[in-house]
């Protein structure tokens, strides 16, 4: 039963730029795969918003069902070890209201985080704004934050899964989610044409 | 017929296959998954220590990235993002779709599309700080792991977009 191998973490013995080119490699792949998708054009992306083309909702979803699943197999093989993986911490009504202006702002510029970088350097000046933006309003937090610290950390619940809130079995949540997104994948296709023969 | 297929996007559900696998070998390697908005805040930090390194130093949101020992830009995420550029720009020349143009609706003027996009930008990236994580760190890679806030963070991310789309319509149709 003692298999676990994985996280098999950088430890000290490898160099900084061995981590560092890794690092350059894995967002290479990315970046390549958002233009793939057609998430370096901010007029691709939005149609997510007005019905016309969910690919934001079906790239996404399909990437998170892979990756849910992968992690699930491989700690139920006992090849890694899920307690030893970064679980992003929940906190609720920051995230709840933090998302709804995050949403406010995704849809006013087009682009996420990630994807205003992939639409800046295929020469979309939008692209550039956006980071111009992003710069902007890290500083603004910066500087009015510390102020504000029990706001931004009011109910904060920890490393919380939705397996454990649920005091649900892993596995079935997994089983679940996937039930979910493929009944949303059916939904989002049927939803497309109709918008597409609206607008047509 | 070959050439143009060459040179179009790829089926969402591949491409959503492929970052699936990507994130689940950076689980195995590193432990923890992909990231976009660290760096920006890396590279805040690194300018906010050039101008007022006190002022810097004595501020959470800023030292958190620029107390270690090592220089604040030689950091995983950073070189994620540079990567992500790279990558980017590699696939739009070899699909041919590197352009210098302003992306916008038929409907607005180049300034307006700009001075919208450099605002929703500040507001997501604002937004981002409050929530920890922004739709690659939080959304995809909390979301694999089945963070309960990845999972609201991206209900509410999709709630905010719907709630303005339509009233917004002339921006973008």
């Amino acid at each position: 039963m003692e298999l676990i191998i994985a996280p098999i973490r950088f430890n000290y013995e490898v160099s900084t730029t061995v981590i560092l080119v890794f690092a350059l490699f894995t967002g290479l792949l990315f970046g390549f795969f958002l233009e793939k998708a057609g998430f370096g054009n901010a007029s691709v992306l939005i149609k997510q918003f007005y019905f016309t083309d969910m690919r934001m909702f079906k790239v996404l979803f399909s990437a998170i069902i892979t990756a849910m699943l992968g992690i699930f197999w491989l700690s139920y093989f006992r090849i890694l070890d899920i307690t030893q993986i970064y679980i992003n911490g929940t906190y609720l009504w920051p995230q709840i209201l933090g998302g709804i202006l995050f949403g406010f702002g995704f849809v006013l510029c087009g682009l996420c985080p990630g994807t205003s970088c992939v639409a800046a350097f295929t020469g979309k000046i939008d692209g550039l704004a956006v980071m111009c933006g992003m710069i902007v309003g890290i500083f603004i937090f910066g500087e009015t934050a510390p102020s504000m610290a029990k706001y931004f950390n009011f109910s904060a619940l920890g490393d919380v899964t939705i397996y454990e809130i649920l005091q649900m079995n892993y596995g079935l949540v997994v089983f679940l989610i996937v039930i979910f997104a493929l009944a949303c994948f059916w939904l989002v296709g049927k939803v497309e044409e109709r918008f597409n023969k609206k607008l047509s | 017929m070959k050439t143009k297929q060459q040179f179009s996007y790829w089926n969402p559900y591949i491409v959503g296959i492929c970052i699936g696998i990507l994130i689940i070998l950076l689980f195995v390697i590193t432990g923890r998954g992909l990231g976009a908005i660290g760096a920006f805040s890396s590279v805040v930090a690194t300018i906010m220590k050039g101008i007022a390194p006190e002022h810097a130093l004595s501020n959470p949101v800023y030292s958190e990235y620029i107390s270690g020992s090592g220089h604040p830009l030689k950091d995983w995420v950073v070189f994620e993002i540079a990567g992500v550029c790279l990558g980017g720009l590699i696939s739009g020349l070899l699909s041919r779709r590197f352009k210098f143009e302003v992306i916008k609706g038929p409907r607005i003027s180049s300034i307006n599309r700009l001075i919208l996009a450099f605002t929703g930008g500040l507001l997501m990236a604002f937004a981002a700080k409050v929530t920890r994580g922004c739709t690659s760190g939080l959304a995809l890679s909390g979301g694999a792991v089945l963070s309960l806030g990845a999972w609201l963070f991206m209900f509410s991310v999709f709630i905010g977009g719907y709630s303005i789309s339509f009233l917004i319509k002339k921006v973008w149709n």
